[in-house]
């Protein structure tokens, strides 16, 4: 059972590439703990992985995906692991540790760019697994996906993709109480990775609503 | 002392409904694309059917993870056949294969409701249905998944299989033409799509004959 967890990823396809969104906050039960945990790592060369769930199954995936990435580059051959190959890798350790009762306590979101092509997908602790335009793990599902299905598009700018991943990440800091105002947003093109260096929000705690939240029907919240 | 009991099941049910029609020269396999989990849509644009040989196509609603998983095991097997023996694995072939590959596992089943659809090696269409260990029956139409229970009524109204208990056995096969079969699915998955939450989004029809394989997608209402 997961101990040590952390909430939603986010990630959406854009113009160039994959865009990626996640808090650094890591839980202990309904304790915030930790507050600078990274949840988003580049792998090899193309693909970027972000997790939530328990953050030392993350860690030993990191593991995993280390050896993988090292007996790739061992064979030295000018082949590299693209996102897909790395994407259908997770997924086979995945079910594999649900087929013996163990699982790895995670909901992962694997996005990558390779040869031009675009690939964004998900596994869940128990092995399902798709790729799609547009994925969210954990609360972000229920929160972020909505928003996304109705403003996503093709061809989305990077700054439009910000704000848009930036506002599912207000959503889920209003709503998630295991969210936490310090949010990291990946990037990752044909030219490579970077993760930005965390930053908070604006938010905003004066709308009526919040104010006066049972104005419109007693007795609720 | 009482025996822990895990908190979490190694199971899901990703909803989805699959039909496949056998005709005279041709076989329809169908699915919709809508992947599920509990309340909530995982992702609209999942294909459940699976191309495991040249004349045998499977579809297959249940856990995704263990469809996947039987989906390749299935292909693999089929491209050491194929190593092996110099040619493509038949319909019935395929279809002792699946059927024994989800025996395998009796025990901790793969949670998979199939149809495979084909010719036979005579150039019939060929259905056969399943459950989740692998009892299997030739027929002449099948549904499973979560809408089966809306379809499957309506087509023993619309296509009357005969028993295969009949003597002379009697062909399983409908008298339909290609274009009403596949007609014939698009209405039954359209009334499904109403009553059913875990089907819709859209639908994808894989037809095959002699001709090869054919593929064709519907819109189906997303809610």
């Amino acid at each position: 059972y997961p101990y040590v967890t952390g909430t939603s990823v986010v990630g959406v396809k854009y113009k160039d590439g994959i865009l990626m969104a996640s808090d650094m906050g890591a839980s202990y039960g309904s304790t915030l703990r930790y507050k600078s945990v990274e949840r988003m790592k580049p792998i090899g060369k193309h693909s970027l992985l972000g997790a939530s769930g328990e953050i030392s199954d993350f860690q030993e995936i990191l593991r995993y995906l280390d050896e993988l990435i090292l007996y790739d580059n061992m064979w030295d051959d000018g082949n590299s692991l693209g996102p897909k190959e790395v994407h259908s890798y997770l997924t086979r350790v995945m079910y594999n540790r649900r087929n013996k009762f163990n699982p790895l306590w995670n909901s992962l979101v694997l996005g990558g760019v390779k040869n031009g092509k675009k690939y964004l997908g998900t596994v869940s602790m128990i092995g399902v697994h798709f790729e799609d335009n547009h994925v969210a793990t954990g609360f972000g599902n229920h929160l972020a996906r909505p928003i996304l299905r109705e403003e996503w598009r093709e061809d989305l700018s990077y700054e439009d993709g910000v704000k848009l991943l930036e506002k599912c990440m207000r959503v889920l800091l209003y709503r998630d109480r295991s969210a936490v105002n310090k949010i990291q947003i990946a990037k990752i093109t044909e030219e490579g990775v970077s993760i930005s260096k965390p930053y908070s929000l604006r938010t905003f705690w004066e709308f009526n609503a919040f104010r006066n939240p049972t104005v419109g029907a007693e007795g609720s919240w | 002392m009482t025996k822990q009991h895990a908190n979490w099941s190694p199971y899901d049910n990703n909803g989805g409904t699959c039909v496949a029609i056998a005709g005279a020269d041709y076989c329809v396999i169908a699915a919709d694309t809508r992947m599920s989990t509990g309340y909530n849509i995982l992702t609209r644009d999942y294909s459940k059917i699976c191309k495991l040989a040249d004349k045998s196509l499977m579809a297959s609603s249940g856990f995704q993870a263990d469809v996947r998983a039987l989906q390749k095991q299935l292909s693999a097997r089929h491209l050491i056949y194929q190593h092996q023996h110099n040619k493509q694995m038949s319909c019935p072939a395929m279809a002792q294969l699946l059927s024994n590959t989800l025996y395998y596992k009796r025990f901790f089943p793969y949670y998979a409701f199939n149809v495979l659809g084909g010719l036979d090696t005579e150039g019939k269409g060929c259905v056969y249905t399943y459950d989740a260990v692998g009892s299997y029956e030739r027929v002449g139409y099948s549904a499973q998944g979560s809408g089966a229970t809306l379809i499957t009524p309506f087509l023993d109204n619309q296509l009357k299989s005969p028993s295969p208990l009949l003597l002379p056995a009697k062909d399983a096969v409908t008298p339909l033409t290609e274009e009403e079969a596949v007609d014939l699915v698009k209405v039954v998955f359209a009334s499904a799509t109403e009553r059913d939450i875990y089907t819709g989004d859209k639908l994808e029809i894989v037809i095959l004959n002699a001709n090869g394989i054919q593929c064709e997608l519907m819109d189906l209402r997303k809610d």
